[in-house]
């Protein structure tokens, strides 16, 4: 089972947790806003996505099960 | 069959157009039309007050350079060959290769007099004893249009070295200014090997000057008004005006006469970007905050400059930009900024190490929306 | 243990766990202020404030327990189950208790719609967590209000300090979400 992170970049503000909580997958870039170093969640980390996912103030980042369809 | 549209771009202030004034869209210019509006031929020394090589001077003092893609400075041309041992040749390149482009075609068939005015003229300047005027044999339509205005011209005299057409392979490198004087020595349309160079040997071994119909046409409007004239269009480092030909998906293709360097790429990018900027809906913080940065980096390079850096920047803020908005804006000012790194190259590595060029300070060309209305609903 | 329902026992477990609780929603709305503003250091991430904050906030709703489920058993004063949850229903200082029961509601509420916020969406529990502002100003008022030791000095202190702690943190938060615009 994997899972796929999106970010709704209307929906985020650029507080930067997601990045703090799951620093192999997202960076920031200079403005602060998520960059995702890979869509799909690395295996082993689907834990630490979910609790980004929960921990984002605005709940822009999104962990959903891996479709293979392009956003 | 080609079809032309004849469009001069007419800008009074600017005191253009020149080489197509007054140009017909349907008839040839007659050798009486060319005189009332331009004079007779004004060659130099028939009083014994001027030498031929006074045109020089003037052709030298007026900046013209080349217009059929070389740009080398025209006088100085004129100037190597008339230094030669004597018995030059001139020979008028009006193949005009570039399956896109068809100034050339336009002057030789509408306004072949100010051409062939300039053929004589340089044969004068550079006292030369042949005359040629080259295009694509197969093109039947200019080998017609140009033979009467050469019966025009015979029927008064007018040419004291006789012009000859001639027709040359169709083959893209045929027009090569080498592969013109090999072919006119009998041998293939090929370039050669230099050096030799045409104004040292070439046609028939002597001295031979190769030039664009294009330049030779401004050739003979400066021997008429002068270097002065010439000078009060375009820009000191490139002066007078141009003929360019504008096809594909524009609302008026066509021939257009211009300054050259009247608009720099990069100048007209960054501000296309600064609009694409300043449009942002302000959902997205790539967006928001990266579409400005990228502007102000396409600015940078294009009217500041000189810190070998500003391009780096600006690919480096395309690829943090690309692809990380809700919706494609974002990506289409990236598109623009890279495509723009990729056009204006060589302008992208001049403005990096030395500064903007003086086309970036010249009033912008495209239309870019002022205040935008700000209206959401 | 057996707990003296007629002792000062349960008086004191009252007035403690309403203090504490008032303490820990003050420094809920702190850790709140700082989620907002973004503040964070080195060794302070975000996370950690955030994290934090829902901590805090839910050991605050334990103390409420507490400060509730001593307030019905304590037989001193009666106070009916409802009033716990509908304001202005007790007898006994009735609006200070109703507001007691409100500032109650505000926190359940919170608390509910945070822990479903993925299922509820973001729209909704943010609607909510803004009314749910007025939980803190409304339980300090109940506080002042009700409790009996409003006279004695050290807990007037608290009670002031707690507010300005609160008026500061909204002050910095107004003045900087001024100057920066959209954060």
């Amino acid at each position: 089972m994997s899972y796929e992170l999106r970010v709704n970049p209307i929906a985020c503000d650029g507080h930067g947790l997601c990045a703090e909580l799951l620093p192999e997958v997202i960076e920031l870039d200079p403005w602060g806003y998520p960059i995702l170093i890979s869509a799909e969640v690395p295996p082993g980390l689907t834990e630490h996505a979910k609790r980004a996912a929960a921990a984002c103030p605005t709940l822009a980042l999104l962990v959903g099960k891996a479709t293979g369809e392009r956003g | 069959m080609t079809k032309l549209a004849l469009t001069a771009h007419r800008s009074p202030a600017l005191r253009l157009p020149r080489l197509l004034a007054g140009i017909s869209y349907y008839d040839i210019a007659s050798l009486r039309d060319h005189e009332e509006r331009y004079g007779p031929l004004p060659l130099w020394g028939t009083s014994g007050r001027r030498r031929p090589g006074r045109l020089i001077d003037v052709v030298d003092a007026s900046g013209l350079t080349g217009r059929g893609g070389g740009g080398f400075p025209t006088g100085r041309k004129m100037r190597s060959v008339a230094a030669g041992p004597g018995g030059a040749v001139v020979v008028a390149n009006g193949a005009e290769g570039e399956p896109a482009s068809c100034k050339d075609r336009l002057l030789l068939t509408r306004l072949p007099h100010t051409v062939l005015d300039g053929i004589t003229l340089a044969a004068h300047a550079v006292r030369a004893r042949s005359a040629y005027l080259c295009i694509h044999g197969q093109e039947t339509e200019l080998r017609d249009a140009l033979e009467h205005a050469l019966a025009e011209r015979r029927a008064v005299g007018l040419d004291p070295v006789p012009i000859q057409l001639r027709g040359i392979p169709g083959r893209y490198v045929a027009s090569e200014q080498s592969a013109i004087v090999q072919y006119l020595n009998d041998g293939p349309a090929k370039p050669t090997f230099s050096p030799p160079r045409p104004h040292q040997r070439g046609v028939g071994g002597r001295p031979t000057l190769v030039n664009n119909v294009e330049t030779l046409a401004h050739l003979a409007l400066i021997a008429r008004y002068g270097d002065r004239w010439f000078r009060g269009a375009g820009l000191p480092a490139a002066p007078g005006s141009a003929l360019v030909t504008v096809s594909g998906a524009v609302r008026r293709p066509g021939v257009y006469e211009i300054q050259p360097g009247s608009s720099c790429g990069l100048a007209e990018t960054a501000r296309v970007i600064r609009y694409l900027a300043d449009e942002n809906a302000g959902q997205c913080g790539p967006c928001m905050f990266g579409l400005p940065a990228l502007a102000d980096a396409m600015a940078d390079l294009a009217y500041q400059g000189c810190t070998g850096r500003a391009a780096e920047r600006v690919a480096t803020l395309a690829g943090l930009v690309d692809g990380r908005g809700a919706c494609r804006h974002p990506d289409g000012a990236v598109q623009l900024a890279r495509s723009a790194l990729r056009a204006f190259e060589a302008d992208v590595r001049r403005h990096d190490q030395r500064g903007p060029c003086p086309a970036a300070a010249r009033p912008p060309l495209l239309p870019v929306p002022g205040e935008a209305d700000w209206d959401w609903a | 243990m057996v707990i003296d329902l007629h002792g000062p026992g349960l008086w004191y477990t009252t007035r403690a766990a309403g203090l504490v609780t008032l303490l820990l929603l003050t420094a809920s709305v702190l850790l709140g202020v700082m989620t907002a503003g973004r503040l964070s250091s080195e060794r302070w991430p975000r996370f950690l404030t955030a994290g934090l904050h829902r901590n805090i906030s839910l050991l605050a709703l334990v103390f409420l327990t507490l400060h509730v489920g001593t307030t019905e058993l304590d037989t001193f004063v009666s106070i009916p189950v409802i009033a716990v949850f509908v304001p202005f229903a007790a007898a006994y200082k009735t609006f200070w208790l109703g507001l007691g029961a409100i500032a109650s509601d505000l926190l359940l509420a919170l608390l509910a719609t945070s822990l479903l916020r993925n299922r509820l969406g973001y729209r909704l529990w943010r609607c909510v967590h803004w009314v749910a502002y007025a939980c803190w100003p409304i339980g300090l008022a109940h506080g002042l209000g009700t409790g009996t030791d409003r006279a004695t000095t050290w807990v007037f202190t608290l009670t002031v300090g707690c507010a300005a702690a609160v008026a500061a943190a909204a002050t910095w938060r107004l003045v900087t979400a001024m100057r920066l615009g959209a954060r």
